[in-house]
């Protein structure tokens, strides 16, 4: 940083109108290389090559082939719909998992324990994705613990392979998502007066109705951010898939994964991308609208 | 509900025993990956036969300890590079970019912001594939005009950097930007007052104010980037970071030495990401 990127600071730059100076260009020029180099240009190129057919080496023609490809092959189209409705799932079931546990931390518990307790939802995800994920294999593999388990208590006679279901493939995502659910529950029920709690109870409130009435209304915008949080993650998510699901568990961007690496076929993994990207921020994007927040709050 | 509240002891006991196993869902897999490490067996899973220390130690063939694979070994000083080199980029652009959008007024500034925030809502392996492609008409596109062939832009350990950088810069955007909403004006103005030039002033009153969250900031960029494994995996070239070698490991089926490392990571990356917390509390207290 150079003195000319702070020339404007303090009280003066509350007073000018925005025009651009040379300080704040300066400081600018990173985001712009940023933005520009590794988010804007990339995905524009993404577009443009998913837009082509290959007609020789590097002679290339314009094409609407790969989007053509993707609505008539069912394989591709099916595992679309199934990544989104097994994301949308995994993200309800996450909110109904995670809620009762964030409601917990911030309003049962308190002082010391509150915060040890929070402290202890956060660490498992500081641990890497790769980890969790072999963690969830050694347990639920034919040779692993629950097998074994469940073969010594004498529940049944042979080993038992828990992998390569959708319901593992379930119990993965919702692991490896859960903290993006706690995290803005918990901070948005903090906020929650107990003392309205406490009066609806006077009032004649049971938990039910004091759940549905003031709880829930209350912690809207968690819940709002959280699920779109975690359904962005579950989308895009390709390792639990992959190790957790196995060979049939088609998940939308291992098919991207495949057309890239495998079949070198980039033309079409880029039009998988693109669909991908819209199907995430049209999702995220009706959230938002529902929920009438922006994704700076949800950030916040 | 609430503790001030009458309720059943039954509904008391029943939400703790929720609670707990909560817990043990969360717990489990991470605590089966740490016992493993030490199972004298050649793979992680039962029976157990007993306590040994050769999946760190071992140096033959089968039982090869994690201290004395090379290809491990190699790849954690892949890992590290890339993290320190991203750590380095997306502390120094997120400060910029904390001051650029917390101190500066300019035309177009909200909807620069929104491009800053965007990286949130692109999939890790979309963001993967688009800077492959990027950098690759890149590359091309040099070769074709020029002759020269860029290696540098072809997958690999720079892309990766590159690839990883574009989206923890903005998690130290955020993170800075809402420390420095927090500092107080008047102590720059002060500084300025007795004498100083506004690029002393922000150094030794502005920077030493963040300094907190620019440690937390590059604490968390150094585990996004040690751990990131859907960018990395798009842009990887021959030299694999420790993500992917243990995943290529993973898919073929392999020896406890993966669950020791595994249990070193978790040490490292649990005690940095309490670290990580210590250094943001203190933040909290300094400002009473």
């Amino acid at each position: 940083m150079s003195s000319a990127e702070i020339a404007v600071s303090g009280t003066e730059q509350r007073s000018v109108i925005p025009t651009l100076k040379l300080g704040t260009f300066l400081l600018m020029l990173p985001l712009l290389l940023w933005l520009l180099l590794l988010i804007i240009l990339p995905h524009v190129d993404l577009l443009i090559v998913s837009l082509r057919e290959v007609l020789g080496y590097r002679e290339y023609a314009f094409s609407l082939q790969n989007y053509a490809e993707f609505f008539t092959e069912p394989l591709y189209w099916n595992t679309f719909v199934r990544t989104a409705v097994m994301s949308i799932l995994a993200t309800i079931i996450t909110l109904i998992v995670g809620f009762p546990v964030s409601y917990y931390i911030a309003k049962v518990m308190k002082g010391r324990k509150r915060n040890l307790l929070f402290i202890m939802c956060l660490i498992p995800f500081w641990v890497s994705e790769l980890v969790r994920t072999f963690g969830w294999m050694i347990l639920l593999r034919e040779s692993g613990v629950l097998s074994s388990f469940i073969q010594w208590i004498g529940l049944v006679d042979g080993p038992v392979e828990f992998l390569y279901t959708d319901a593992t493939l379930m119990v993965g995502l919702v692991y490896t998502s859960m903290l993006f659910m706690v995290v803005p529950l918990v901070s948005v029920l903090d906020t929650l007066d107990d003392s309205l709690i406490e009066a609806a109870y006077d009032l004649g409130g049971n938990t039910v109705s004091i759940l549905r009435e003031i709880v829930i209304p209350h912690a809207m915008p968690g819940i709002a951010s959280g699920c779109i949080v975690v359904f962005m993650l579950t989308l895009g998510n390709y390792l639990t898939p992959t190790l957790l699901g196995g060979k049939d568990s088609l998940w939308f961007t291992e098919q991207i994964y495949n057309q890239f690496i495998t079949r070198f076929n980039w033309e079409s993994g880029s039009a998988f991308g693109f669909l991908l990207l819209f199907l995430s921020s049209a999702i995220v994007f009706v959230g938002l609208k529902l929920s009438r927040q922006t994704l700076a709050d949800t950030v916040k | 509900m609430i503790p001030s509240l009458p309720q059943s002891k039954f509904s008391t006991r029943l939400y703790a025993a929720y609670i707990t196993l909560f817990f043990i869902y969360l717990g489990a897999p991470l605590i089966v990956v740490g016992v493993f490490a030490f199972n004298d067996s050649l793979f992680p899973s039962m029976p157990w036969n007993g306590v040994t220390l050769d999946w760190f130690i071992g140096t033959e063939a089968p039982r090869l300890g994690v201290f004395n694979d090379s290809q491990l070994l190699e790849s954690i000083g892949f890992s590290a590079f890339v993290a320190v080199c991203v750590t380095t980029l997306a502390v120094f652009v997120g400060t910029c970019n904390a001051f650029l959008f917390e101190r500066h007024s300019f035309p177009g500034k909200n909807i620069l912001y929104m491009f800053a925030l965007m990286p949130l809502v692109i999939p890790g392996v979309i963001l993967g594939i688009s800077i492959l492609i990027f950098t690759n008409s890149i590359a091309n596109g040099v070769e074709d005009s020029l002759g020269w062939d860029l290696e540098i832009l072809r997958p690999g350990l720079f892309i990766v950097i590159m690839g990883q950088f574009a989206f923890v810069t903005t998690i130290t955007t955020l993170v800075i930007s809402a420390r420095l909403r927090k500092f107080d004006n008047s102590l720059e103005e002060a500084a300025l007052n007795l004498g100083a030039t506004k690029w002393e002033a922000v150094q030794t009153i502005t920077l030493p104010f963040l300094k907190p969250a620019m440690i937390g900031a590059g604490i968390i960029s150094f585990l996004m980037s040690f751990e990131n494994f859907n960018t990395t995996l798009m842009l990887v070239g021959s030299d694999s970071p420790l993500t992917i070698t243990m995943f290529d490991r993973l898919k073929q089926g392999s020896t406890p030495a993966l669950n020791a490392v595994s249990l070193m990571l978790m040490i490292v990356s649990g005690a940095l990401a309490l670290f990580a917390v210590f250094v943001q509390r203190d933040k909290s207290n300094n400002e009473g």
